[in-house]
Protein backbone atom coordinates (compact mmCIF):
# COMPACT_ATOMS: atom_id res chain seq x y z
CA UNK A 1 0.00 0.00 0.00
CA UNK A 2 1.92 3.13 -0.82
CA UNK A 3 1.99 6.29 -3.40
CA UNK A 4 4.32 6.79 -5.57
CA UNK A 5 5.35 10.66 -6.48
CA UNK A 6 5.00 11.08 -9.92
CA UNK A 7 5.86 15.08 -9.82
CA UNK A 8 6.78 16.97 -6.84
CA UNK A 9 5.33 20.47 -7.47
CA UNK A 10 7.56 23.66 -6.31
CA UNK A 11 7.88 21.90 -2.87
CA UNK A 12 5.69 19.12 -1.20
CA UNK A 13 6.71 18.17 2.48
CA UNK A 14 5.01 15.51 4.59
CA UNK A 15 3.51 17.42 7.66
CA UNK A 16 1.46 16.25 11.21
CA UNK A 17 0.71 18.09 14.05
CA UNK A 18 4.74 18.44 14.75
CA UNK A 19 6.79 18.47 17.60
CA UNK A 20 5.29 20.48 20.57
CA UNK A 21 6.42 20.92 23.94
CA UNK A 22 10.43 20.50 23.00
CA UNK A 23 11.18 24.08 22.79
CA UNK A 24 13.70 23.41 25.71
CA UNK A 25 15.57 21.26 23.54
CA UNK A 26 15.72 24.12 20.86
CA UNK A 27 12.88 22.58 18.50
CA UNK A 28 10.13 24.24 17.62
CA UNK A 29 6.84 22.44 16.91
CA UNK A 30 6.63 22.39 12.95
CA UNK A 31 4.15 20.36 11.66
CA UNK A 32 1.42 21.37 9.23
CA UNK A 33 1.07 25.40 8.71
CA UNK A 34 -2.25 25.69 7.65
CA UNK A 35 -3.59 22.98 11.06
CA UNK A 36 -7.51 23.49 10.05
CA UNK A 37 -6.60 22.27 6.37
CA UNK A 38 -4.69 19.69 8.53
CA UNK A 39 -7.43 18.47 11.16
CA UNK A 40 -10.04 18.50 7.88
CA UNK A 41 -8.47 16.44 5.38
CA UNK A 42 -7.99 13.47 8.08
CA UNK A 43 -11.75 13.78 8.91
CA UNK A 44 -13.02 13.61 5.67
CA UNK A 45 -11.27 9.92 5.66
CA UNK A 46 -11.38 9.08 9.20
CA UNK A 47 -8.03 8.72 9.92
CA UNK A 48 -6.69 10.13 13.43
CA UNK A 49 -6.15 14.34 13.52
CA UNK A 50 -2.47 14.42 13.61
CA UNK A 51 -1.82 11.44 10.78
CA UNK A 52 0.80 12.49 8.46
CA UNK A 53 -0.33 13.97 5.05
CA UNK A 54 1.51 15.88 2.27
CA UNK A 55 1.45 19.65 2.37
CA UNK A 56 2.24 21.00 -1.20
CA UNK A 57 2.68 24.49 -2.39
CA UNK A 58 2.60 25.78 -6.00
CA UNK A 59 0.81 23.07 -7.34
CA UNK A 60 2.12 20.54 -9.74
CA UNK A 61 2.51 17.64 -7.16
CA UNK A 62 1.39 14.09 -9.03
CA UNK A 63 0.93 10.67 -6.72
CA UNK A 64 -0.19 7.46 -8.67
CA UNK A 65 -1.71 5.05 -6.43
CA UNK A 66 0.30 1.09 -6.27
CA UNK A 67 -3.10 -0.23 -5.26
CA UNK A 68 -6.13 1.41 -4.42
CA UNK A 69 -6.58 4.03 -1.98
CA UNK A 70 -8.78 6.69 -0.75
CA UNK A 71 -7.18 10.18 -0.79
CA UNK A 72 -8.73 13.89 0.04
CA UNK A 73 -7.77 17.22 -0.82
CA UNK A 74 -8.18 20.36 1.48
CA UNK A 75 -6.52 24.06 1.71
CA UNK A 76 -5.46 25.98 -0.91
CA UNK A 77 -8.19 25.79 -3.86
CA UNK A 78 -7.26 24.76 -7.23
CA UNK A 79 -7.86 22.16 -9.31
CA UNK A 80 -7.69 18.42 -9.08
CA UNK A 81 -7.62 15.88 -11.26
CA UNK A 82 -7.78 11.94 -11.25
CA UNK A 83 -6.36 10.79 -14.78
CA UNK A 84 -6.85 14.43 -15.78
CA UNK A 85 -10.28 14.03 -15.18
CA UNK A 86 -11.45 16.91 -12.64
CA UNK A 87 -12.46 15.38 -8.88
CA UNK A 88 -14.00 17.24 -6.11
CA UNK A 89 -12.30 19.14 -3.65
CA UNK A 90 -12.59 18.43 0.55
CA UNK A 91 -13.97 14.86 0.09
CA UNK A 92 -13.20 10.95 -0.09
CA UNK A 93 -11.46 10.39 -3.68
CA UNK A 94 -11.28 7.02 -4.79
CA UNK A 95 -8.01 6.00 -6.64
CA UNK A 96 -7.96 2.64 -8.45
CA UNK A 97 -4.41 1.11 -8.62
CA UNK A 98 -2.33 2.75 -11.05
CA UNK A 99 -4.46 6.11 -10.97
CA UNK A 100 -2.97 9.45 -10.64
CA UNK A 101 -3.56 12.39 -8.63
CA UNK A 102 -2.35 15.36 -9.84
CA UNK A 103 -2.86 19.16 -8.24
CA UNK A 104 -3.01 22.27 -10.32
CA UNK A 105 -1.46 25.58 -9.19
CA UNK A 106 -4.08 27.01 -6.56
CA UNK A 107 -5.93 30.29 -7.53
CA UNK A 108 -6.72 31.24 -3.77
CA UNK A 109 -4.79 30.30 -0.72
CA UNK A 110 -0.79 28.84 -1.23
CA UNK A 111 -0.95 25.30 0.50
CA UNK A 112 -2.61 22.09 -0.20
CA UNK A 113 -2.91 18.75 2.01
CA UNK A 114 -3.40 15.65 0.78
CA UNK A 115 -4.45 13.39 2.78
CA UNK A 116 -4.50 9.44 1.87
CA UNK A 117 -7.01 7.05 3.99
CA UNK A 118 -4.93 5.66 6.75
CA UNK A 119 -2.17 8.34 7.13
CA UNK A 120 1.25 8.45 5.45
CA UNK A 121 3.35 5.94 7.53
CA UNK A 122 6.48 7.30 7.11
CA UNK A 123 9.48 7.35 9.98
CA UNK A 124 8.49 9.60 12.87
CA UNK A 125 11.67 11.73 14.07
CA UNK A 126 11.12 13.17 18.12
CA UNK A 127 7.66 11.24 17.90
CA UNK A 128 6.75 13.18 14.56
CA UNK A 129 7.07 13.12 10.82
CA UNK A 130 6.79 16.07 10.08
CA UNK A 131 9.40 18.12 7.76
CA UNK A 132 11.27 21.15 10.15
CA UNK A 133 12.78 23.39 7.50
CA UNK A 134 14.92 25.47 9.87
CA UNK A 135 16.23 22.60 12.36
CA UNK A 136 16.53 19.92 9.77
CA UNK A 137 14.30 17.51 11.49
CA UNK A 138 11.61 14.94 9.17
CA UNK A 139 12.01 13.49 5.95
CA UNK A 140 13.90 15.50 3.41
CA UNK A 141 11.15 17.17 0.75
CA UNK A 142 9.26 14.50 -1.64
CA UNK A 143 11.29 13.94 -4.57
CA UNK A 144 10.06 11.99 -8.01
CA UNK A 145 10.11 8.14 -7.52
CA UNK A 146 9.59 8.55 -3.62
CA UNK A 147 7.01 5.56 -2.74
CA UNK A 148 4.95 6.50 0.17
CA UNK A 149 4.18 3.61 2.36
CA UNK A 150 0.46 3.97 3.76
CA UNK A 151 -1.15 3.14 7.24
CA UNK A 152 -4.19 1.19 7.42
CA UNK A 153 -7.21 2.96 7.01
CA UNK A 154 -10.43 3.41 9.31
CA UNK A 155 -13.84 3.05 7.68
CA UNK A 156 -15.09 6.68 5.61
CA UNK A 157 -17.06 8.26 8.08
CA UNK A 158 -20.38 10.44 7.09
CA UNK A 159 -19.16 13.98 6.40
CA UNK A 160 -19.65 17.11 4.66
CA UNK A 161 -17.66 18.28 2.05
CA UNK A 162 -14.73 20.46 3.04
CA UNK A 163 -15.38 23.90 1.53
CA UNK A 164 -11.42 25.38 0.21
CA UNK A 165 -9.64 27.55 2.46
CA UNK A 166 -7.53 30.85 2.04
CA UNK A 167 -8.84 34.23 1.51
CA UNK A 168 -8.64 36.09 -2.59
CA UNK A 169 -8.06 39.84 -1.30
CA UNK A 170 -7.19 41.29 1.71
CA UNK A 171 -5.69 38.97 4.73
CA UNK A 172 -6.64 40.63 8.20
CA UNK A 173 -5.01 39.11 10.96
CA UNK A 174 -5.59 40.02 14.51
CA UNK A 175 -2.49 40.43 17.09
CA UNK A 176 -1.61 41.27 20.26
CA UNK A 177 0.93 44.27 20.61
CA UNK A 178 4.11 43.44 22.73
CA UNK A 179 5.83 41.83 24.22
CA UNK A 180 8.64 44.85 22.85
CA UNK A 181 6.04 47.44 21.46
CA UNK A 182 8.34 49.75 23.66
CA UNK A 183 11.50 49.73 21.53
CA UNK A 184 9.16 51.26 18.86
CA UNK A 185 8.47 54.65 17.93
CA UNK A 186 4.70 55.26 18.47
CA UNK A 187 4.31 56.15 14.61
CA UNK A 188 5.55 52.22 13.92
CA UNK A 189 2.63 50.99 16.11
CA UNK A 190 0.66 53.16 14.09
CA UNK A 191 1.90 52.22 10.82
CA UNK A 192 2.10 48.23 12.04
CA UNK A 193 -2.38 48.72 12.13
CA UNK A 194 -2.91 51.14 10.08
CA UNK A 195 -0.56 50.16 7.12
CA UNK A 196 -1.71 47.75 4.45
CA UNK A 197 1.46 45.12 4.26
CA UNK A 198 2.73 43.09 1.37
CA UNK A 199 3.89 38.94 1.56
CA UNK A 200 7.30 38.93 0.03
CA UNK A 201 7.79 35.86 -2.14
CA UNK A 202 10.72 35.48 0.50
CA UNK A 203 8.25 33.67 2.92
CA UNK A 204 8.53 30.12 3.69
CA UNK A 205 7.46 28.17 6.75
CA UNK A 206 10.16 29.78 8.89
CA UNK A 207 8.51 33.24 8.45
CA UNK A 208 6.30 34.89 6.10
CA UNK A 209 8.36 38.19 5.39
CA UNK A 210 6.08 41.63 5.18
CA UNK A 211 6.98 44.56 2.79
CA UNK A 212 5.45 47.84 3.85
CA UNK A 213 6.78 51.47 5.47
CA UNK A 214 9.85 51.31 8.18
CA UNK A 215 9.15 50.59 11.42
CA UNK A 216 11.33 52.98 13.46
CA UNK A 217 12.88 51.44 16.60
CA UNK A 218 13.28 54.11 19.58
CA UNK A 219 16.18 52.19 20.97
CA UNK A 220 19.20 50.87 19.22
CA UNK A 221 21.08 47.68 20.51
CA UNK A 222 20.12 43.89 20.04
CA UNK A 223 17.69 42.35 22.61
CA UNK A 224 19.38 39.25 24.63
CA UNK A 225 17.78 36.05 22.64
CA UNK A 226 14.18 35.58 23.65
CA UNK A 227 11.75 32.68 22.77
CA UNK A 228 9.64 33.14 20.19
CA UNK A 229 5.96 31.24 18.38
CA UNK A 230 4.26 30.78 15.71
CA UNK A 231 3.11 34.11 15.08
CA UNK A 232 5.40 36.17 16.36
CA UNK A 233 5.80 39.51 14.68
CA UNK A 234 9.83 39.99 14.97
CA UNK A 235 10.75 43.40 13.55
CA UNK A 236 14.62 42.80 11.78
CA UNK A 237 16.93 45.58 11.28
CA UNK A 238 16.23 46.68 8.46
CA UNK A 239 12.61 47.94 9.74
CA UNK A 240 10.51 45.38 8.22
CA UNK A 241 7.99 42.59 9.99
CA UNK A 242 8.38 39.05 9.41
CA UNK A 243 5.76 36.53 11.33
CA UNK A 244 6.92 33.07 12.28
CA UNK A 245 6.08 30.24 11.05
CA UNK A 246 5.41 26.33 12.22
CA UNK A 247 9.48 26.21 11.76
CA UNK A 248 10.50 29.41 13.47
CA UNK A 249 13.93 29.43 15.51
CA UNK A 250 12.86 28.87 19.30
CA UNK A 251 14.45 31.87 20.00
CA UNK A 252 15.80 35.30 18.68
CA UNK A 253 17.25 38.24 19.18
CA UNK A 254 14.99 40.84 17.01
CA UNK A 255 12.45 42.57 18.83
CA UNK A 256 8.78 41.25 18.67
CA UNK A 257 6.53 44.01 18.08
CA UNK A 258 3.33 41.92 18.51
CA UNK A 259 2.03 38.59 18.18
CA UNK A 260 -0.77 36.91 15.85
CA UNK A 261 -3.69 34.90 17.40
CA UNK A 262 -3.02 31.61 17.69
CA UNK A 263 -5.82 30.85 15.63
CA UNK A 264 -5.06 32.96 13.01
CA UNK A 265 -1.68 31.86 12.46
CA UNK A 266 -3.30 29.29 10.14
CA UNK A 267 -4.92 32.00 7.61
CA UNK A 268 -1.04 33.31 7.42
CA UNK A 269 -0.39 29.48 5.43
CA UNK A 270 -2.37 30.50 3.01
CA UNK A 271 -1.52 34.13 2.32
CA UNK A 272 0.13 34.23 -1.68
CA UNK A 273 3.16 36.39 -2.49
CA UNK A 274 1.58 40.01 -2.92
CA UNK A 275 -1.16 39.15 -1.05
CA UNK A 276 -2.29 42.03 0.97
CA UNK A 277 -2.12 41.68 4.84
CA UNK A 278 -3.66 43.94 7.48
CA UNK A 279 -3.03 43.72 10.95
CA UNK A 280 -5.94 43.98 13.42
CA UNK A 281 -5.40 45.09 17.60
CA UNK A 282 -7.17 42.79 18.79
CA UNK A 283 -10.68 43.81 20.10
CA UNK B 1 10.21 40.70 37.18
CA UNK B 2 7.28 42.14 34.92
CA UNK B 3 5.06 40.23 32.80
CA UNK B 4 4.52 41.50 29.44
CA UNK B 5 1.90 40.18 27.15
CA UNK B 6 2.72 37.01 24.30
CA UNK B 7 -0.24 37.28 22.02
CA UNK B 8 -3.08 34.94 23.12
CA UNK B 9 -1.55 31.79 23.87
CA UNK B 10 1.84 32.60 25.95
CA UNK B 11 2.87 35.29 28.61
CA UNK B 12 6.67 36.65 28.79
CA UNK B 13 7.94 36.99 32.04
CA UNK B 14 10.44 39.53 31.46
CA UNK B 15 13.34 39.25 33.93
CA UNK B 16 16.37 41.47 35.35
CA UNK B 17 18.60 38.90 34.53
CA UNK B 18 19.66 34.92 33.46
CA UNK B 19 19.98 34.05 36.82
CA UNK B 20 16.21 35.64 37.78
CA UNK B 21 15.17 34.16 34.63
CA UNK B 22 16.68 30.76 35.50
CA UNK B 23 14.98 30.57 38.70
CA UNK B 24 11.46 31.22 37.20
CA UNK B 25 12.04 28.61 34.71
CA UNK B 26 13.13 25.85 37.68
CA UNK B 27 9.97 26.79 39.52
CA UNK B 28 7.65 26.55 36.31
CA UNK B 29 9.34 23.34 33.97
CA UNK B 30 6.68 20.88 35.68
CA UNK B 31 3.94 23.46 36.16
CA UNK B 32 3.36 24.31 32.44
CA UNK B 33 4.98 24.56 29.00
CA UNK B 34 8.23 27.16 29.58
CA UNK B 35 11.16 28.19 27.29
CA UNK B 36 14.04 30.14 28.69
CA UNK B 37 15.87 33.08 26.80
CA UNK B 38 18.97 35.17 28.17
CA UNK B 39 16.50 37.61 30.40
CA UNK B 40 13.07 36.24 29.49
CA UNK B 41 10.82 32.87 29.97
CA UNK B 42 8.06 32.31 27.65
CA UNK B 43 5.12 30.37 29.29
CA UNK B 44 2.63 28.71 26.97
CA UNK B 45 -1.10 28.84 27.91
CA UNK B 46 -4.40 30.32 28.17
CA UNK B 47 -3.09 34.42 29.39
CA UNK B 48 -5.50 34.70 32.60
CA UNK B 49 -4.75 31.10 33.99
CA UNK B 50 -1.10 31.74 33.57
CA UNK B 51 -1.01 34.85 35.51
CA UNK B 52 -2.65 33.12 37.98
CA UNK B 53 0.04 30.17 37.93
CA UNK B 54 2.98 33.25 38.11
CA UNK B 55 0.77 35.21 40.98
CA UNK B 56 1.01 31.96 43.09
CA UNK B 57 4.42 30.50 42.56
CA UNK B 58 7.57 31.45 43.76
CA UNK B 59 10.92 31.28 41.88
CA UNK B 60 12.97 28.87 42.50
CA UNK B 61 17.43 29.05 43.31
CA UNK B 62 17.63 26.62 40.07
CA UNK B 63 21.36 25.23 41.57
CA UNK B 64 19.36 23.89 44.47
CA UNK B 65 16.47 22.50 42.37
CA UNK B 66 18.23 19.33 41.19
CA UNK B 67 21.71 18.24 41.56
CA UNK B 68 23.19 19.61 37.77
CA UNK B 69 24.45 16.80 35.51
CA UNK B 70 27.96 17.62 34.62
CA UNK B 71 29.55 16.81 30.81
CA UNK B 72 33.32 17.11 30.33
CA UNK B 73 33.67 18.46 26.39
CA UNK B 74 37.10 17.73 25.06
CA UNK B 75 38.63 20.10 22.66
CA UNK B 76 41.23 20.19 20.07
CA UNK B 77 41.84 24.29 20.65
CA UNK B 78 42.62 25.28 16.79
CA UNK B 79 39.76 27.33 15.96
CA UNK B 80 40.25 29.56 13.03
CA UNK B 81 39.69 32.62 15.21
CA UNK B 82 41.70 31.56 18.04
CA UNK B 83 44.49 34.32 17.51
CA UNK B 84 41.41 37.41 16.99
CA UNK B 85 39.87 36.06 20.53
CA UNK B 86 43.44 36.43 21.68
CA UNK B 87 43.86 39.94 19.93
CA UNK B 88 40.44 41.10 21.76
CA UNK B 89 41.33 40.17 25.07
CA UNK B 90 44.66 40.76 25.27
CA UNK B 91 45.78 36.87 26.33
CA UNK B 92 47.60 34.53 24.54
CA UNK B 93 46.74 31.95 22.93
CA UNK B 94 47.18 29.51 25.61
CA UNK B 95 45.97 31.61 27.84
CA UNK B 96 42.78 31.78 25.98
CA UNK B 97 42.92 28.17 26.23
CA UNK B 98 43.70 28.06 30.23
CA UNK B 99 40.56 30.50 30.55
CA UNK B 100 38.05 28.50 28.61
CA UNK B 101 39.25 25.18 30.10
CA UNK B 102 39.88 26.84 33.96
CA UNK B 103 35.96 27.52 34.96
CA UNK B 104 32.83 25.32 34.77
CA UNK B 105 30.36 26.83 32.42
CA UNK B 106 26.55 26.32 33.11
CA UNK B 107 24.02 25.60 30.37
CA UNK B 108 21.90 28.89 30.27
CA UNK B 109 18.95 27.85 27.49
CA UNK B 110 18.72 26.50 24.10
CA UNK B 111 17.75 27.63 20.79
CA UNK B 112 19.56 28.74 17.06
CA UNK B 113 19.36 25.25 16.33
CA UNK B 114 18.31 21.93 17.84
CA UNK B 115 21.21 20.89 20.56
CA UNK B 116 22.54 24.33 20.60
CA UNK B 117 23.02 25.63 24.24
CA UNK B 118 23.67 28.70 25.24
CA UNK B 119 26.41 28.51 27.62
CA UNK B 120 27.51 31.19 30.99
CA UNK B 121 29.57 31.59 33.79
CA UNK B 122 32.71 31.04 32.27
CA UNK B 123 35.64 32.99 32.95
CA UNK B 124 34.59 36.86 32.02
CA UNK B 125 37.43 37.86 30.07
CA UNK B 126 36.40 36.12 27.20
CA UNK B 127 33.80 38.15 26.15
CA UNK B 128 34.20 39.24 22.85
CA UNK B 129 31.63 40.51 20.12
CA UNK B 130 30.82 38.26 17.57
CA UNK B 131 32.44 38.22 13.92
CA UNK B 132 31.93 40.65 11.65
CA UNK B 133 30.32 39.25 8.91
CA UNK B 134 29.03 35.54 9.64
CA UNK B 135 30.43 32.16 7.96
CA UNK B 136 28.32 30.85 5.97
CA UNK B 137 29.78 27.23 7.43
CA UNK B 138 30.47 26.63 10.39
CA UNK B 139 31.71 22.61 10.65
CA UNK B 140 29.52 20.66 13.15
CA UNK B 141 31.82 20.20 16.67
CA UNK B 142 32.87 23.83 16.49
CA UNK B 143 33.33 25.57 19.06
CA UNK B 144 33.11 29.35 19.80
CA UNK B 145 32.60 32.43 21.74
CA UNK B 146 29.48 35.12 21.73
CA UNK B 147 29.36 37.93 23.91
CA UNK B 148 29.35 36.31 27.33
CA UNK B 149 28.35 32.86 25.62
CA UNK B 150 30.09 29.89 24.81
CA UNK B 151 28.60 27.10 22.79
CA UNK B 152 29.62 23.64 20.51
CA UNK B 153 27.70 24.03 17.27
CA UNK B 154 25.33 20.81 17.08
CA UNK B 155 25.40 20.58 13.07
CA UNK B 156 27.06 22.59 10.36
CA UNK B 157 25.40 25.63 9.82
CA UNK B 158 26.00 29.21 9.21
CA UNK B 159 27.30 31.01 12.29
CA UNK B 160 28.80 34.29 13.38
CA UNK B 161 30.49 33.17 16.47
CA UNK B 162 34.72 33.39 17.31
CA UNK B 163 35.80 29.39 16.49
CA UNK B 164 38.39 28.67 19.14
CA UNK B 165 38.06 24.79 18.18
CA UNK B 166 37.02 21.74 17.80
CA UNK B 167 34.98 18.53 19.96
CA UNK B 168 33.80 15.32 18.51
CA UNK B 169 31.33 14.75 20.99
CA UNK B 170 28.11 14.21 18.96
CA UNK B 171 25.64 17.66 20.83
CA UNK B 172 22.45 16.08 18.93
CA UNK B 173 21.45 12.43 17.87
CA UNK B 174 17.92 12.05 17.75
CA UNK B 175 18.17 8.25 18.20
CA UNK B 176 19.52 9.02 21.95
CA UNK B 177 17.04 8.74 24.70
CA UNK B 178 18.21 12.64 25.38
CA UNK B 179 18.76 13.76 22.48
CA UNK B 180 20.75 17.02 23.12
CA UNK B 181 23.96 16.26 25.14
CA UNK B 182 23.28 19.79 26.66
CA UNK B 183 20.18 20.88 28.43
CA UNK B 184 19.82 23.87 30.40
CA UNK B 185 21.28 23.80 34.13
CA UNK B 186 23.85 21.42 32.94
CA UNK B 187 27.44 22.21 33.63
CA UNK B 188 30.05 22.14 31.30
CA UNK B 189 33.61 21.40 31.97
CA UNK B 190 35.85 21.81 28.31
CA UNK B 191 39.10 19.71 28.63
CA UNK B 192 41.68 19.87 26.27
CA UNK B 193 42.22 16.33 24.39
Amino acid sequence: MSLVVVQTGLLSLVQDSGRPGLGHLGVSTSGAFDRVALRQVNAVLGNAADAAVIEAIGGGLALRATEAHVVAVTGAAGPVTIDGRQAAYGRALRLAAGQQLELGTAVTGLRTYVAVAGGLDVGRELGSAATDTLAGLGPPPLAVGDELPTGRPSALPEVDDVPPLGIAGDMTLDVVLGPRDDWFEPDAMRRLLDEPWQVSGASDRVGVRLTGPTLDRSRAGELPSEPCVRGSVQVAADGQPIVFGPDHPVTGGYPVIAVVVDAHTDRLAQARPGQVIRFRRRP
Amino acid sequence: MNIRPYGDAALLLDCGDLEEAQAWFAALRHEAEVVLGARTVLVRGEPSSLRALVGRTTPQDPTTAASSPLVEVPVTYDGPDLVEVADLTGLSRDEVVAAHTGAPWTVAFGGFAPGFSYLVGGDPRLAVRRRSSPRTSVPAGSVGLAGEFSGVYPRASPGGWQLIGRTSLQMWDTSRDQPALLTPGTIVRFVTG
